[in-house]
């Protein structure tokens, strides 16, 4: 346990997160941090009485034990993906004199070691600048928390659950994505929990919804992406939100029509996701972590290893109004030795980024024309810190249906799925 | 994009060693008329416009109004030299092309034409080359204009041109007919990268999209990956491996398939996912595997959401992504399958490799009106669907000297359908797909093969004054020989194989060596001695009563009273089409007549005698060109004269129009009422044809035995082949009547 959760942050992420916020330097991201440290000089709020968390019982009647309603404390949501879990915790702030004299030992251990530590392990990281204060979340007052750790290193999250004794606590966790069906039986035989399986798709809308409503500023836009010198992100209030498309762009990409809070389907998805892109990095310059491939494409150069129109044509492609600098094939000049010998890691990886990015923009483009819809929504684990593919998808959203499209953001990225299990934990409790 | 560029640059050190076969490639050179060129990433296509001078029979009538003299020939037989245009096409490596240019430059010397049309990524780097070479001013064309022209081309004038490709099924290849309309459709092109153009007529296409993950991603990511340098052995690589090992499927993810949407276990959830969070070393095989899984995926769906965006169902892939790969053909198939859920069908193209030569050489003859013309692939010339293909041949590697040849010829005629078919889109010639039915394709090549002796003795004996007549018909027969062989390898080689094409390779087999109609004195004898028993026949049916009449009348049609005439027959609609000459007379009848001799004198023309005394009108068609002993439109002019000199009411319904002759615009003993003459399709319209006979083993047994018309349809023919009587479930001299009255025909509302 003790070796799993010690404090621990890798030098190297520290500077590549750095390096990120430096390529991506831009109004937006001084406003982002800004906004951190303001909230975090927010003091605690006094606390609110407690209201039940299902319908509010009317006055005069016998007030259900709290129990029923409110699920007790920890608060979990988990959503384990192909290559990531995540997992959203919720700290209470607000807890009684008497509450903390009724609260056992463990509770207490779980609570103190997941909020005082920003990364556990060798790969757990809590993503502290997504982190929500002060948020009211069924009656209660508290700090939501944001934590990944690689879906690989599941059963170490595992035995440390076993460990904490988390079963004593809760019988039940909720979880959704794949690893919630495929590691069920773990759960139960190594940690004592019994899952409650919830569907991805469902999760993913009902956390963005939730997101979208709880922070003034989760949904954002880049604005002027054809201009990259002019180009900085506006918070976009996306109040009346539909219809859109979500791209959850993960391992693999889904792409939801969604409709209302219950009327959304699965219109289409791609394998070429974020996987493809850590997997063909991995493979042709040997880095293993997503942070690394994004910083080595931040430093590369893809118009070497990318075929583009003018390297056929000589220019544009007038016929057919395709400008000289499009990418025409994608690898395509890695057909020639001589280039392939001489283009470097950084190219690779830009190329690998530029090709998965573009594509996941060209297919959500069509799927929003083939389903009349405007508005795309992209999340997911691979935009976490990637600036790069977010101005791509903007610009190709903008550029290739001359404005008609909008592509937008949110600023919890990947943690939709696990934020609407959660909101499941309490709503079925 | 369009083909790559400058695949392997520096690669194209020229390999001026090889001697070229001058009998098979570059035919007619001497007389070529005009060049376009087409110079991809690795293959060079040239097409070339010659004339081609070959004998033709001709038939004259003598003068006999002068004297009637007993022995003498019913008309004059002679072989006379005609010149007819041609289209060739080669396809060779670009490692050739210097050699092949030298080859040209010394063999051209009729050429007037002063410039050569150049399309494709190598144009620009061969231009100085070939400029210098053939002292021809090369002129650019736009890459994706030719290659729609040259689509567009290829779609109207060669049959069975589309095909669906399915891997696992008894015929790989299920070839498409020809559709009267083949707007829209949608063009993905593959080659470096993806283009995707929407084609709404002749001269409407738009470019709606395109994608950068194309076969340059293939080759250039493949390269990187697994340290393989050329295209071909990537896909090899690709063929040997296993995607799983390297892509994330849903099941990695979910542990078994993700139900609530209907995604299997199976699916791949990450393109090389696993390469992301396993540390292990990766096979070449199964990383190519992955990589060609992604790409062709990739396409397939970005493809799927174009044509439901423009609702587009007929989708056509090219580009050297596909060419001749059945492992790419086959990964795009399954893709295009999986996300239309089978509404719409990857369809690809025989002759795909050549669409942009085909292109840029029809935007230099413009003014020559290829369009005006219809075209017909000559599969003497031809070499047929993968005659080069890595995957099929794989010791036949580059440099391997393997040209692949298409030739096309001009028809005299235009051809269109006729206008009696119930429904053209629909329509199939051929009763028996032999690419798909293996126990018939082996009988049929085997007899084909059989009756080969003969038919090389017949021709020989068919020319005693003329040179070389041993040789050329021994050339003959190894040339069709080789061409049983590659069909039986190959079957899909020139489309669906059926017994119409084989007989129709034998003719232009024939045709190739100078023996373009063996059977002419066979034929000339026939008519003459069948022509004396005319008046005496048509005498002694007129003794008949009328209803005995109508059985003999029936029965000369079904060749003499040869055989044992026991009812039923195989097919017997006898009762039905008797009842129906109880009735009001037809207005118009269309006869597709078949053999010379008895069979068109002493048979058709009786029969035809009474429908014309019904007050039928009628309207006799034959083929324009000789095939095996039929009755070509030529010899049954003389005939009809011959018989209208002796009969009155011929005499009278020809000076009254009411008899018309007409050529089909075919060569065949078969029939593909596809493709016909306009003329005939102007006459059967105008005269308000209201009874189609077919009559013959080829054009109503081996075609259009299944072939819904319009109008009411006799079908007859007797079955002289014990194997087909077989398994028509009847034995040998089966008779075929087949009466058919469309549903709410006026023959019906009677």
């Amino acid at each position: 346990m003790a070796s799993l959760f010690r404090y621990f942050q890798p030098r190297h992420l520290l500077c590549a997160t750095g390096v990120v916020l430096a390529a991506a330097g831009t109004a937006y991201l001084v406003q982002r941090l800004s906004k951190r440290v303001e909230l975090q000089e927010v003091p605690r709020e006094p606390e609110e009485p407690t209201k039940p968390c299902t319908s509010p019982s009317p006055a005069g009647h016998t007030a259900e034990p709290p129990r029923l309603n409110k699920p007790p404390f920890p608060w979990f949501g988990m959503d384990i993906g192909g290559t990531l879990a995540k997992l959203v915790y919720f700290e209470p702030k607000d807890i009684t004199t008497e509450e903390e004299q009724e609260e056992t030992e463990n509770l207490r251990n779980i609570r103190s070691c997941l909020t005082s530590n920003v990364a556990y392990g060798s790969t757990g990281i809590r993503d502290v600048h997504l982190e929500m204060k002060g948020l009211e979340l069924c009656g209660r007052m508290g700090n939501l928390h944001f934590i990944r750790f690689p879906t690989q290193d599941l059963p170490a999250f595992l035995r440390m659950t076993r460990d904490k004794q988390f079963s004593r606590l809760h019988k039940t966790l909720c979880a959704t994505g794949g690893g919630a069906y495929k590691f069920e039986a773990d759960f139960q035989t190594i940690a004592g929990l019994q899952l409650v399986k919830l569907d991805e798709l469902d999760c993913v809308i009902r956390g963005a919804l939730y997101m979208n409503s709880s922070g003034p500023s989760e949904c954002f836009y880049l604005e002027n992406p054809t201009h990259p010198e002019q180009c900085f992100l506006k918070p976009y209030p996306l109040e009346n939100p539909y219809p859109f498309l979500l791209v959850n762009i993960g391992s693999g990409v889904s792409i939801l029509a969604v409709h209302s809070r219950d009327n959304f389907k699965r219109v289409s998805g791609t394998s070429l996701g974020g996987g493809t892109f850590l997997g063909l990095c991995c493979l042709l310059t040997g880095c293993s972590t997503f942070e690394e491939a994004l910083e080595m494409a931040s430093r590369g150069e893809s118009t070497q290893v990318d075929k583009l129109v003018r390297d056929i044509y000589g220019g544009d492609y007038e016929r057919f109004g395709l400008p000289g600098w499009i990418v025409a094939s994608s690898f395509g000049n890695m057909i020639y030795k001589e280039q392939r010998d001489s283009v470097s890691k950084e190219d690779l990886a830009r190329a690998a980024l530029v090709t998965v990015t573009n594509n996941i923009g060209s297919i959500s483009r069509m799927c929003a024309l083939n389903e009349n819809i405007e508005r795309v929504v992209f999340v997911g684990n691979f935009l976490r810190g990637n600036m790069l593919s977010m101005k791509l998808l903007a610009y190709s959203m903008e550029y290739w249906s001359a404005g008609r499209l909008k592509a937008l953001f949110l600023q919890h990225e990947g943690y939709f799925g696990a934020v609407g299990s959660l909101l499941e934990l309490l709503k079925s409790s | 994009m369009a083909d790559c560029s400058q695949a392997g640059s520096g690669r194209h050190s020229m390999d001026k060693s090889i001697t070229l076969p001058p009998d098979e490639i570059f035919r007619n050179l001497e007389n070529a008329k005009r060049f376009a060129i087409d110079i991809g990433g690795s293959l060079t296509k040239l097409a070339y416009y010659s004339t081609v001078q070959h004998k033709v029979a001709k038939v004259r009538s003598f003068d006999h109004t002068a004297k009637e003299v007993d022995g003498d020939p019913l008309y004059e037989i002679s072989v006379q030299e005609e010149i007819t245009a041609r289209l060739h096409f080669i396809k060779f490596e670009n490692a050739y092309i210097e050699t092949c240019l030298d080859f040209i430059k010394d063999h051209l010397v009729n050429t007037e034409t002063k410039v050569i049309k150049a399309t494709g990524g190598g144009a620009y780097k061969f231009k100085e080359l070939i400029e210098k070479k053939l002292k021809l001013k090369v002129d650019k064309e736009d890459e994706m204009s030719c290659l729609i022209k040259g689509c567009n081309f290829v779609l109207k004038n060669i049959p069975h041109e589309a095909f669906v490709y399915a891997k696992h099924a008894d015929s790989e290849f299920r070839f498409q007919n020809t559709h009267p309309d083949i707007f829209p459709y949608l063009l993905i092109n593959i080659g470096s990268g993806v283009s995707i153009v929407k084609v709404e007529s002749e001269d409407k296409f738009e470019r709606i999209g395109g994608s950068s993950i194309g076969g340059g991603t293939f080759w250039g990511l493949g390269a990187l990956l697994t340290k393989t340098k050329r295209f071909d052995e990537l896909l090899q690589l690709a063929s040997r491996g296993q995607h799983t090992s390297v892509d994330m499927l849903v099941k990695d993810i979910y542990g078994g398939a993700y139900g609530s949407l209907g995604l299997t276990g199976d699916l791949i959830a990450s393109s090389f996912g696993k390469s992301a969070t396993t540390d292990k070393e990766f096979s070449k095989e199964d990383m190519a595997k992955s990589l060609l899984h992604m790409i062709s995926n990739d396409i397939g769906q970005l493809a799927c959401l174009y044509a439901r965006l423009h609702n587009l169902t007929r989708v056509y892939f090219g580009g050297f992504f596909i060419r001749g790969h059945p492992v790419t053909m086959h990964t795009i198939t399954y893709s295009i399958n999986f996300f239309t859920k089978g509404e719409v069908q990857a369809l690809f193209l025989r002759h795909e490799g050549y669409l942009g030569a085909i292109g840029a050489f029809l935007k230099g003859a413009e003014e020559d009106n290829p369009n005006q013309y219809s075209w017909g692939e000559n599969y003497a010339g031809s070499s047929g669907l993968m005659s080069v293909s890595p995957d099929l041949n794989p010791m036949q590697r580059v440099r391997s000297g393997t040209f692949d040849m298409l030739e096309m010829d001009r028809l005299e005629r235009q051809l269109v359908n006729l206008p009696l078919l119930q429904d053209p889109s629909s329509y199939i010639p051929d009763t028996v797909d032999l690419t798909e039915d293996a126990l018939a394709r082996q009988y049929w090549l085997y007899c084909f093969e059989e009756a080969l002796d003969g038919v090389v003795n017949r021709a020989v004996a068919s020319q005693p004054d003329l040179p070389q007549a041993v040789e050329r018909a021994e050339k003959f027969r190894q040339k069709y020989l080789h061409k049983l062989q590659t069909l039986r390898h190959q079957p899909f080689a020139y489309g669906s194989l059926t017994v119409r094409s084989l007989l129709d390779t034998r003719e232009h087999c024939l045709n190739e060596f100078n023996f373009p109609d063996p059977y002419s004195k066979i034929k000339q004898k026939e008519n003459d001695v069948a022509l004396r028993y005319f008046q005496k026949v048509v005498r002694s049916l007129e003794k008949l009563p009328w209803e005995q009449r109508q059985f003999a009348l029936v029965k000369g049609l079904l060749a003499g009273n040869v055989f044992d005439w026991d009812r039923p027959w195989l097919i017997d609609c006898y009762d039905q089409w008797v009842e129906r000459l109880k009735g009001p007379p037809h207005k118009c009848a269309l006869f597709f007549v078949d053999n010379s001799g008895i069979d068109i004198i002493l048979g058709v023309f009786p029969f035809v005698r009474e429908l014309l005394c019904r007050g039928t009108e009628v309207v006799l068609a034959s083929n324009s060109g000789p095939a095996l002993n039929d009755v070509t439109n030529s010899e049954l002019q003389i005939l009809t004269e011959r018989i209208a000199a002796m009969d009155s009411v011929i005499q009278a319904a020809i000076k009254e129009d009411r008899l018309t002759l007409v050529q089909s615009g075919s060569s065949s003993p078969c029939l593909d009422l596809s493709r016909l003459d306009k003329a005939l399709a102007v006459v059967v319209r105008e005269r308000h044809t209201d009874l189609v006979v077919i009559e013959g083993m080829g054009r109503a047994i081996h075609t259009n035995y299944y072939a819904a018309l319009s109008c009411e349809s006799l079908k007859l023919a007797v079955i002289k082949n014990s194997w087909l009587a077989e398994r028509l479930g009847g034995k040998i001299f089966s008779v075929v009547f087949k009466y058919e009255v469309p549903p709410q025909s006026p023959g019906l509302r009677r």
